[in-house]
């Protein structure tokens, strides 16, 4: 048995390519072109998934992005899992497998349908919350379950073997939607010239022409789409983008576009034939103008059980015989409040069906296409609704009654009508949901029972979401946009274009009906849903009305109505409508909640594009990055850059050779640098090249200490505040020249400090003049530091390095291995120090050179972790690791390096004597001895001075940096503690999370050669 | 994501290539060694952080480097002017308030400044006021 409710003529599927597909677990057979939800349909499934709270069993009830219920789990494998595709969206391909979302163990029979009865049959909103709330640690616990009970979808275990493009454009038009309305803006756009993008969500573009009962020019609309779309097809200024979503409309009219690209053809992109191409892109529009023609979704009416699989949407009806030649059912009973639902009932009928009644809910219906439906014989009752489906897993039957919309009640006699399927037209809402997502909010038009799109500037709204529901007004104003739409993006000389003709029909006039009235109060009665997504109710929502939530945006999340990936597409207006007839207001009085990105789910496939993996950031590499590599050094990321962080060695241990630990690597590398000579990368330091006649002065103003005297061929170590007394920043500046400096700035710190110069340079001082420009990737820098490096370097270049004519903080233009170089007498150890800057290309020539003369003084190289030891062994200061933006430079004890009497008032001054920076019992910068020499403190961990006191304790104070010293022999720490610097020799406490308190005595931060002597040899 | 007119380049650009840096026209006390804490606390800590008309500093970042001014309306998120250092913006809540008085349609800077629009008056009132 198969495709049981397949009709043999008509539609635009491809009979003679049958496709098989799986959903939960069995096969079944469509055509190219159906959707899953089509062919499912055409199989006779009617139970597609449970509801997300009350498990109740649910059909297909649309045909397109608004469906609530048929949202599966998609894809043959774990790595293929695309959660919450919509199986009306989805087009059916060979050997596709699909799961419903929710529903454990499966749909048929599923275990969580018992939770709906626990309430009593009615579980109110928050009934979770108030059920299980006892004990409140149990909470965690029952909502796991709850959570799997409910089900979402599911996110892949398995990396995704698809890739994915962002693409990004500039056009004149941006047209959203290609039914009538798009079509006709997007022909006379472009015939006009502008540089046109059409996107459509589904897998064929026309829109409603392509189920459509009416002729343009005589023949059928589809026909008409296919020459309009050829037509732009044919243009150079014209994108088609068909299967795209326009999900996300932000500032400045930019568009987020979703296009999938070989979903409708198979799991991936490869087995689609498309290997190595992208399965989805992103496409990022800067639009000059938006043409918003995303047309309407139909309203559902809201009746009791109006959730039975079974119930549907009119419109979807239509659509699913007339494009796809699937009838949903046998027998049909339709409940509209307008005339273009009857399109339904005489589709049906036509598909040689029978068509029970149209329970039409105006007291005197006379259009064109009720008379239409008259004449076939189809029963017409009026003034009436039905008010309740009858049936258990499957409608079988409606209740139909007659209504009083005035009074809100059912008069009259109840007539029970036997029939399988329900479709219902509570009247169209426009599609207002991307210009929501600007921020503007939709306005109520009370002539046509519907929210129109706000104001958006730079978007113009045509046919269906601008409220003309007519093929011809829809035509006639897609066109209108179209052409305005050129006209303001410079094409002046638009003209209207031919559209084709229509046929006059007469639409009488809809009457407003949203929740059907029932014999009992919504409360009793059974179920009207509203929020079928989300399973919200009528009596839901009264409830939250009558508990006092009376903001729309408040009732919304008491009931999660419009939440989630439905974003309220069928749900919203009927909610909207039964809490303004709660609460006796207005719709409009009432108000709507926004709509958010995105209109329908996307992939993070498509989100992340290309910057994953190896593309998700950019890494930086030095000159010597291959060489490091080659060495065995293991990498730490600094910022974007790749640095070493330590080159273990092979060690034979009892006659097993094995890799250095970390710890061991960094105590001989420490140990290399104090007794012979090491050597470091630290072209990673930031370099900023500053020139002008005021650089002099700039540093003064920028720099906490005195830059005035500083002659060409010296070097000062600056700290840099922020106006409010905080350090920001320290480095080395060095005079090349008069008028020319050279600033090193932290490694992470470097695009900062050069925006900063430029912000105080531009905004304050502009009549400065001085130049900024950044120079980190220009050079190399090699520190060669040791008690051998004078030995070492003496070998390479023409410089003389007698500590007399090159002292300490000195620099000199020299060549090193033949190579122009600046040498620097900076250190950062504590050793005798050469830094070695080089043009960056020549570096790793002078690297190998320092190494082929270094292997006598056994040179060696050394990391981050080693240069984090030496210098905290000298209580040298990280900007970041020692300060977090709260330490000034008389915390650290710095004074030495601010020039208190300097004439200008510079960045940070005059904060050091406000009173927070004057309070006595600030933090202070000192070292911690640990009383057991074994101890390596914790980084981050927290001072007491009464290690007896209870919790919460006073904390003190906390370790800022912590090594094990290897020159020491025993752990040490800097750390920042309340008055430190009067608390010498005292013992702290550091409780750590595990009960174990540790002890240290508060020092001097400086640990070895306090006087500086080893760094002046 | 704005698209943001650079003074300097004379050119619109994406907001990725720039960055904020709060709100302009911040004035650094000339003589800050003979200003109060009170002045000094205003100066670093204190910002105005309107409902509506607002001048924030930007920097072309990535681009030419240089900072200037953007007069954006913090509701509604439209750019209505951007200028250089040194100039002063055109439009000011004083003048959006005059010319509501006068019934005259607020600002509009052109094409590229899109965003949404205040639908209630009483979001454009409070925004003038």
């Amino acid at each position: 048995m198969t495709q049981t409710h397949r009709i043999n003529a008509g539609g635009h599927v491809d009979r003679s390519q049958t496709l098989e597909f799986t959903f939960n677990g069995q096969r079944y057979q469509g055509f190219k072109g159906d959707t899953l939800a089509s062919a499912l349909l055409a199989n006779g499934v009617d139970i597609v998934n449970r509801s997300f709270k009350y498990s109740r069993a649910r059909g297909i009830v649309a045909a397109g992005a608004e469906e609530p219920n048929a949202v599966v789990q998609l894809g043959a494998r774990e790595e293929t899992q695309v959660p919450n595709v919509r199986a009306t969206q989805q087009a059916l391909y060979k050997g596709l497998v699909a799961r419903s979302t929710n529903g454990w163990p499966n749909v048929q029979r599923d275990v969580m349908s018992w939770v709906g009865r626990l309430g009593g049959g009615f579980m109110p909103p928050g009934f979770y919350y108030k059920t299980f709330m006892a004990p409140a640690s149990m909470w965690m616990t029952y909502e796991k379950y709850i959570r799997k009970g409910a089900g979402l979808g599911r996110a892949p275990h398995e990396s995704d073997p698809d890739i994915y493009d962002h693409m990004h454009h500039h056009c004149d038009v941006m047209v959203v939607g290609a039914g009538p309305a798009g079509l006709a803006a997007a022909l006379s756009a472009a015939r006009a010239g502008a540089r046109v993008i059409l996107c459509d969500e589904q897998e064929e573009m026309g829109g409603s022409l392509l189920d459509s009962r009416e002729t343009l020019d005589g023949v059928l609309a589809a026909r008409w789409v296919e020459a309009s779309v050829k037509e732009l097809a044919s243009l150079e200024n014209v994108t088609l983008l068909p299967r795209t979503t326009a999900n996300g409309y932000h500032d400045h009219n930019f568009v987020t576009l979703h296009e999938r690209r070989t979903e409708h053809l198979a799991d991936t992109a490869s087995e689609a034939g498309f290997a190595g191409q992208a399965r989805a892109r992103l496409h990022r529009v800067r639009a000059g103008t938006v043409i918003l023609a995303s047309g309407t979704h139909e309203r559902p009416l809201v009746y009791a059980n109006n959730d039975l699989p079974g119930n549907m949407l009119a419109g979807a009806v239509s659509t699913y015989i007339r494009r796809y030649a699937v009838v949903p059912g046998k027998k049909l009973v339709l409940s509209p409040s307008n005339d273009h639902a009857y399109r339904a009932a005489l589709d049906w009928k036509e598909a040689g069906r029978e068509v029970i009644a149209i329970v039409d809910a105006r007291a005197n219906p006379d259009g064109d296409l009720v008379r239409q439906a008259r004449d076939s014989g189809i029963r017409v009752i009026t003034g009436s609704a039905v008010v309740e489906a009858r049936g258990g897993q499957r409608v079988t039957g409606a209740r139909v009654c007659a209504i009083d919309l005035e009074r809100f009640v059912v008069t009259g006699k109840t007539e029970e009508l036997e029939c399988d399927t329900i479709a219902s037209s509570g009247g169209y809402s426009p599609v207002v949901h991307l210009s929501s997502h600007t921020g503007t909010r939709p306005q109520w038009n009370e002539e046509l029972l519907c929210f129109l799109p706000g104001e958006v500037k730079g978007m113009i709204s045509a046919g269906g979401v601008a409220g003309h529901f007519g093929l011809d007004e829809t035509l006639a104003d897609g066109e209108r946009a179209g052409r305005q739409a050129a006209k303001a993006t410079g094409f002046e000389n638009a003209q209207a274009i031919t559209l084709p003709a229509t046929r006059a029909r007469r639409d009488g006039k809809a009457c407003a009906l949203y929740q059907v009235p029932h014999e009992k109060t919504a409360l009793r009665a059974p179920k009207q849903f509203v929020d079928l997504q989300n399973d919200v109710t009528a009596a839901g929502i009264e409830l939250a009305t009558r508990e006092g939530f009376e903001s729309i945006e408040h009732v919304k999340r008491y009931t999660a109505l419009g939440f989630g990936t439905d974003q309220g597409k069928l749900g919203n207006i009927n909610g909207m409508a039964i809490a303004a007839r709660c609460l006796d207001r207005s719709i409009p009085d009432v108000g709507t909640t926004v709509f958010r990105p995105n209109y329908t789910p996307i992939t993070f496939g498509a989100i992340v594009g290309r910057h994953c993996g190896e593309l998700f950031d950019p890494k930086r590499y030095t000159a010597l990055h291959q060489w490091h590599m080659e060495n065995g050094a293991e990498f730490e990321d600094v910022g974007q850059w790749k640095r070493p962080w330590y080159f273990p060695k092979k060690r034979r241990d009892n006659g097993q050779e094995r890799m250095e630990t970390m710890h061991e690597a960094v105590a001989r590398e420490c140990l290399a640098v104090r007794e012979k000579v090491g050597i470091l990368d630290a072209s990673t330091l930031g370099k900023i090249d500053i020139q002008g006649p005021d650089a002099r002065e700039f540093l003064g103003r920028v720099y906490t200490n005195k830059w005035a005297q500083l002659a060409p061929g010296r070097v000062r170590y600056g700290l840099m505040c922020k106006d409010d007394g905080m350090l920001m920043d320290d480095g080395t500046t060095s005079c090349l020249a008069d008028n020319h400096f050279l600033m090193t700035t932290t490694t992470g710190g470097a695009a900062g400090v050069l925006e900063w110069l430029e912000l105080w340079h531009q905004t304050e001082w502009p009549e400065l003049q001085v130049y900024f420009n950044s120079v980190t990737d220009h050079w190399a820098t090699m520190t060669v530091t040791g008690p051998d490096a004078r030995k070492l370097l003496s070998e390479l270049t023409d410089l003389d390095l007698d500590k007399e004519s090159f002292k300490f903080m000195d620099w000199r233009d020299a060549t090193v291995a033949d190579v122009p170089a600046r040498i620097f007498r900076i250190s950062f150890t504590g050793e005798l120090a050469f830094e070695i800057n080089v043009q960056a290309n020549y570096a790793l020539h002078v690297w190998k050179k320092l190494f082929e003369h270094g292997e006598k003084y056994d040179l060696t190289p050394y990391g981050t972790e080693t240069m984090h030891v030496l210098r905290a062994e000298k209580g040298l200061i990280i900007v970041g690791q020692d300060t977090d933006g709260s330490v000034t430079p008389e915390d650290l004890g710095m004074q030495w390096a601010i020039g208190y009497d300097k004439p200008f008032p510079w960045i940070g001054k005059r904060a050091l004597s406000r009173p927070d920076t004057l309070r006595g019992d600030r933090k202070q910068f000192v070292g911690l001895k640990p009383k057991d020499p074994s101890v390596v403190l914790e980084e981050g961990a927290q001072i007491v001075f009464d290690k007896e006191q209870s919790i919460p304790m006073d904390m003190k104070g906390h370790v800022t940096s912590s090594y094990y010293s290897p020159s020491l022999g025993h752990g040490f720490a800097l750390a920042v503690v309340v008055e430190g610097r009067d608390r010498m020799g005292q013992t702290v406490y550091l409780p750590m999370a595990d009960g174990t308190v540790h002890e240290a005595e508060i020092v001097s931060p400086v640990f070895i050669d306090p006087k500086g002597e080893r760094q002046n040899v | 994501m704005f698209y943001i007119h650079c003074p300097y380049c004379q050119e619109h650009r994406e907001e990725e290539e720039f960055h904020p840096r709060g709100e302009a026209h911040l004035m650094r006390p000339t003589d800050p060694d003979n200003a109060t804490d009170e002045e000094w606390g205003d100066y670093l800590f204190f910002r105005q952080n309107p409902r509506g008309i607002h001048h924030e500093l930007w920097v072309h970042s990535v681009g030419c480097r240089k900072f200037f001014n953007i007069t954006r309306n913090t509701v509604t998120y439209e750019i209505l002017e951007t200028y250089r250092m040194g100039e002063q913006p055109s439009i000011t809540a004083e003048t959006e308030k005059l010319r509501k008085e006068q019934g005259v349609q607020t600002a509009d800077g052109g094409w590229q400044t899109i965003g949404a629009q205040p639908d209630s008056r009483a979001l454009n009132e409070e925004t003038s006021s």
